[in-house]
């Protein structure tokens, strides 16, 4: 090969590598849904557990559920509603072009994380307060079915407050990134999919809060 | 718009304050039917409309309505494995 078909080359695959942005959105799109499935399927054992648990306590379950706050609870639901809202309106904001708009509802979105992460704060206080933690004098005296609803509770909010966390700091690392401009109205991937995993979240507590909250 | 951004969507800010107008309100709902005495029933209404929301969170804010097949048939192979699992599980209990 001649240099100058070599030169010739060599320009011409510079350019095309800088033409082709090395992106895959639809994979990469897939790929995080995939991974949410998986999350679906650890929660889902999880519901399981509780379904077969309160088939085989249904009196338990109601007389343990009695002691949460549905108020709280149903304020959470709303918390969490609202930051899904402000996280599907931010990629709006994005795509748009509206960057300062797009940052203001990715920082509402991180404080309505720490509210509802506060609100739980204050309600296992009041339960452990009440003596209801494993090995506590309260939850000692309680029949086998209070005592398993108490345990899933725990675990399953529990597992998802962490979840709530991790959410966050998937927000946190896209709202620098938009603050950067790494992300732009023509990519926003990375946004898109911590949208994605946020609502995941959300999707969970729609669940969790009539399982455990409004059961009469 | 270029090739690239095609598979992208742009949904209005109209839309997704709709949408979660429509959370909230069944979220109302669940609490308000939770509240009456309907027995057996209470369950499966909270269940109906738990799926209800999770739906127009999927379709809307996750814009499952608005990407392609293959992303559906994930996800409904994915329900329909834990769905056979409830089945079997509860097969066994309700048989002991």
């Amino acid at each position: 090969m001649n240099q100058e078909a070599e030169a010739v080359l060599g320009q011409s695959l510079s350019e095309d590598t800088h033409e082709h942005v090395h992106r895959d959105d639809i994979g990469s799109r897939m790929g995080m849904w995939l991974f949410l499935l998986t999350e679906l399927l650890l929660f889902g054992g999880m519901f399981l557990l509780y379904a077969s648990y309160r088939f085989l306590y249904p009196d338990g379950f109601r007389a343990a559920a009695i002691e949460l706050n549905t108020f709280i609870g149903a304020m959470n639901t709303i918390i969490l509603l609202t930051s899904s809202l402000s996280v599907a309106l931010s990629i709006a904001a994005l795509q748009k072009g509206q960057k300062k708009l797009c940052i203001y509802l990715l920082y509402f979105t991180l404080l309505s994380g720490l509210v509802f992460l506060i609100n739980k704060y204050f309600e296992w206080g009041t339960k452990f307060q009440h003596g209801i933690y494993p090995k506590g004098p309260a939850l000692e005296n309680m029949s086998q079915g209070q005592i398993m609803y108490f345990g899933l509770y725990y675990v399953m909010t529990g597992l998802h407050g962490l979840h709530v966390i991790a959410g966050m700091v998937f927000i946190s690392i896209v709202l620098a990134l938009v603050i950067k401009n790494k992300l732009t109205s023509t990519n926003y991937t990375k946004l898109e999919n911590s949208g994605l995993y946020w609502h995941l979240v959300d999707i969970i507590w729609i669940f969790l809060f009539p399982l455990f909250y409004l059961i009469h | 718009m270029n090739g690239k951004t095609t598979d992208n969507h742009s949904i209005g800010y109209g839309t997704y304050i709709m949408v979660w107008l429509g959370l909230v309100a069944l979220t109302a709902m669940t609490v308000t039917v939770s509240g009456f005495n309907l027995g057996a029933l209470t369950f499966v209404m909270a269940l109906l409309i738990a799926i209800s929301k999770s739906m127009l969170v999927g379709s809307y804010f996750m814009h499952l309505k608005f990407e392609k097949t293959v992303f559906r048939v994930f996800i409904s192979v994915c329900i329909v494995t834990f769905i056979v699992i409830i089945v079997l599980t509860f097969s066994d209990l309700s048989f002991r």
